[in-house]
């Protein structure tokens, strides 16, 4: 009993918004209907994508050693890093909430701060399918010149960002994804 | 097609792994969903509340803010609405293009794009969870401002 209510409540904020839906549906049943359509396809979405995210972040958690990590985009993993972390970005699929858990695992086995927000960046606007897509719809034109700079853009705001973080901060971010992954 | 690849990606690595090692097999699948289930209240949160701003900012909402001559006013409100809208590119591109042949700027779609995809206001609960509020805010700061950066870029090239 305390269980399932302690399980509720960390689902809180959830709940609420489900309240405001239903409270809309039975004020305005056709706007209400449009948001819980809207609501499913969000969490279909969801759904499709990110099992076989967290099956990867699993895996790589397992088996690749720290030292790997640390080797190609920890703290001396120089320009190869930063390429590395620009090519797994794009080559990820999904929108940007599925980065977070991946750069979560990447900070827990050493991955540079830098390389993780070059990481972060490149996963949220240089996705080459995104890219392919984006230069049917919009223009050959349009795409490559949005996504080389993007790539410059990524770099110079990760740089600010690393400048304006102390290294403390960057420590109790790293503290941060022990506490949240392992409990 | 590329959710299709990760999955085959995936589930060949998972074979591979079982066949290697059943106890690390199973200790990664009990990692990767003790870590979902960590993150499942905050998902399902932004989810929720994607699922209800989006009704009432419609692509036609969008496509009626920008009208169609609205200078640097109209890519402020592109902006905003990029920054704030959760939309998958496989709505958003073609949205993006209609806007376009409706006579909407090149700079205000440009805009529009790139926050769309660096700019997440709705996800930014979810990034402080990972990251704390200073990256967070930081990061989407930054990238908001170097949007329009961006759309200047693509203006000069592209008109």
């Amino acid at each position: 009993m305390l269980r399932t209510l302690k399980l509720l409540w960390t689902y809180k904020y959830f709940l609420l918004i489900v309240l405001v839906d239903l409270v809309i549906l039975f004020l305005h049943p056709v706007t209400g209907r449009e948001v819980f359509r809207h609501t499913y396809f969000n969490f279909a979405e969801m759904i499709s994508v990110i099992p076989p995210i967290f099956l990867l972040l699993g895996l790589l958690d397992v088996w690749v050693p720290r030292e790997t990590i640390i080797r190609y985009l920890g703290e001396r993993s120089g320009i190869l890093g930063v390429a590395l972390s620009i090519f797994l970005g794009a080559a990820a699929a999904g929108p940007l909430y599925g980065a977070f858990p991946v750069a979560a695992v990447m900070m827990k086995k050493g991955a540079k701060f830098s390389n993780i927000m070059i990481f972060i960046g490149a996963w949220s606007t240089l996705k080459i399918p995104m890219f392919l897509f984006e230069m049917s719809a919009l223009g050959i034109a349009f795409a490559v010149t949005r996504w080389i700079a993007s790539v410059i853009g990524v770099i110079l705001i990760t740089l600010v960002i690393d400048r304006l973080v102390s290294r403390q901060e960057q420590a109790a971010i790293y503290q941060r994804q022990e506490e949240a992954y392992i409990k | 097609m590329f959710t299709q690849i990760l999955y085959l990606v995936s589930i060949g690595f998972l074979v591979i792994s079982f066949a290697k090692d059943r106890k690390k097999t199973h200790a990664a699948l009990v990692k990767a969903l003790r870590a979902f289930l960590n993150i499942l209240p905050d998902f399902a949160t932004v989810l929720a509340i994607v699922g209800l701003v989006l009704t009432f900012l419609s692509p036609d909402t969008v496509a009626g803010l920008i009208g169609k001559k609205t200078g640097v006013f109209g890519m402020f409100i592109t902006s905003i609405a990029g920054a704030i809208t959760l939309i998958p590119g496989f709505v958003a591109f073609p949205l993006a293009r209609s806007l376009l042949d409706k006579g909407a700027g090149i700079m205000q779609i440009a805009v529009f794009v790139s926050t769309l995809m660096m700019v997440g206001v709705v996800t930014l609960p979810l990034e402080i969870k990972y990251f704390g509020k200073k990256v967070a805010f930081l990061r989407n700061i930054l990238a908001y401002l170097f949007s329009f950066v961006v759309a200047f870029i693509i203006g000069m090239v592209v008109a």
